[in-house]
């Protein structure tokens, strides 16, 4: 009989106040040191990131915390979610997250987001700098162009997990371990009905940046950008044109993966971002 | 690229893909540069795949592109931009007209079943 094996990983729920919205948040954390929250893609949760909070490597440095979004996992939605369709705007998407840190306590976090969460970071550091240690990009760009209609997302006549699956099983590479991409694949699965859809408003539309991305101070908020060579949404293209509108960012294209490092293929992932998180706090 | 023939028996014996397609019942257009085929599917089995030879006889959508296109999707490792038909569609090195209902109510059959004229052996 072998002993039960725990992950380091604790889970958590908390209550976060927003205006008039009690949210009831899913949040787990693991390490110590320097806050690293890391932000999950559109229509997925925070069980993305489950390689990095198991990496004694990170933790023994950094604490490393990652919440599900309102709507999102096993975070709930607001009261009343029945009544509107979910539709995630800069301004919501960025009031969540620093009510997170304020709430939680965060001092001097570096924030690393990935897709949507990727482009939300970029924003954060423009707007606050002086707060955020360093961001990074994971699979982020300031502007993107839509590819198909949101609409195939939230109809009674197509089956939302089956075709969220579907949609985003063209942006992971093919050479990434078969397990590792039906993991990230099931995690679409299982989004709420139009949660999908809500998010990519974001981060399709709403969400624009490229017009104020070259005012962003990297001496004071060290940017990092890393994109996967098969991302066909946020393309290597993409990321190195964000890079070059904000002076002093660090750009990297990672060959043999896609828009889902930290869960395609996390070992890979590993050797990119290791040395990254080292230097942010060396 | 496969034979027909073996483009076919690739679908068909893979057991896995038929289910997942279990529903469907249609007839699609696939275009290779000039020529066009049309898939006739009866439960998510492939029942024939035969050049189209009039104008009248026609898919309920129809997917197409070069046949260079093709060859580098039916690639072992498909090189970026190639290694889907969504990131193709998304680079416009395909095309797809017609009623998209079907196809992205089976998205993934679709893709699996193009995928499969895929020659995994060295």
């Amino acid at each position: 009989m072998t002993d039960l094996y725990f992950e380091d990983i604790i889970g958590r729920y908390f209550n976060l106040n927003l205006k008039k919205d009690n949210y009831r948040i899913y949040v787990e954390e693991a390490g110590q040191g320097t806050p690293l929250l890391c932000l999950h893609t559109a229509g997925s949760d925070g069980r993305q990131f489950r390689h990095i909070l198991n990496d004694k490597r990170i933790t023994n440095n950094y604490r490393v915390i990652v919440f599900d979004l309102p709507w999102h996992g096993k975070s709930n939605p607001p009261e009343g979610y029945e009544l509107k369709d979910y539709k995630l705007t800069t301004n919501l998407y960025k009031e969540i997250i620093m009510s997170f840190c304020k709430q939680y306590k965060l001092i001097d976090p570096v924030i690393m987001g990935c897709s949507m969460g990727g482009r939300v970071v970029l924003h954060l550091a423009l707007e606050h700098c002086d707060y955020f240690r360093a961001v990074i990009a994971l699979e982020g760009s300031d502007k993107l162009e839509p590819y198909y209609d949101l609409d195939w997302l939230h109809r009674p006549d197509v089956h939302g997990g089956l075709v969220q699956a579907a949609f985003v099983s063209s942006q992971i590479a093919p050479q990434s371990p078969n397990n590792f991409k039906h993991e990230t694949l099931w995690h679409y699965m299982q989004g709420g009905p139009g949660v999908f859809k809500g998010d990519l408003y974001f981060y399709w539309h709403d969400g624009d940046f490229d017009d104020r991305s070259n005012l962003i101070d990297t001496s004071k908020c060290p940017v990092y950008l890393l994109s996967g060579e098969y991302d066909c949404s946020c393309t290597p293209e993409r990321t190195l044109e964000t890079a070059k509108r904000i002076k002093g960012s660090k750009a990297i294209i990672i060959p043999g993966i896609g828009h889902f490092p930290m869960s395609e293929n996390p070992d890979l992932f590993k050797t990119y971002i290791y040395p990254i998180l080292d230097e942010i706090i060396k | 690229m496969l034979s027909i023939e073996n483009w076919i028996n690739n679908i068909n014996s893979n057991k896995r893909l038929i289910e997942n397609g279990r529903w469907l019942n249609i007839t699609f257009t696939f275009g290779i540069g000039e020529k066009d085929y049309l898939f006739e599917i009866l439960s998510g089995n492939v029942l024939s795949i035969n050049e189209r030879e009039i104008l009248t006889q026609s898919g309920t959508f129809k997917i197409y592109g070069q046949k260079d296109s093709w060859n580098k999707h039916w690639l072992k490792v498909p090189p970026r931009d190639y290694h889907d038909i969504f990131a193709m569609l998304a680079k416009k090195i395909i095309y797809i007209d017609g009623d998209l209902t079907p196809f992205i109510q089976n998205l993934q059959y679709f893709k699996d079943l193009i995928a499969s004229n895929r020659d995994m052996h060295d």
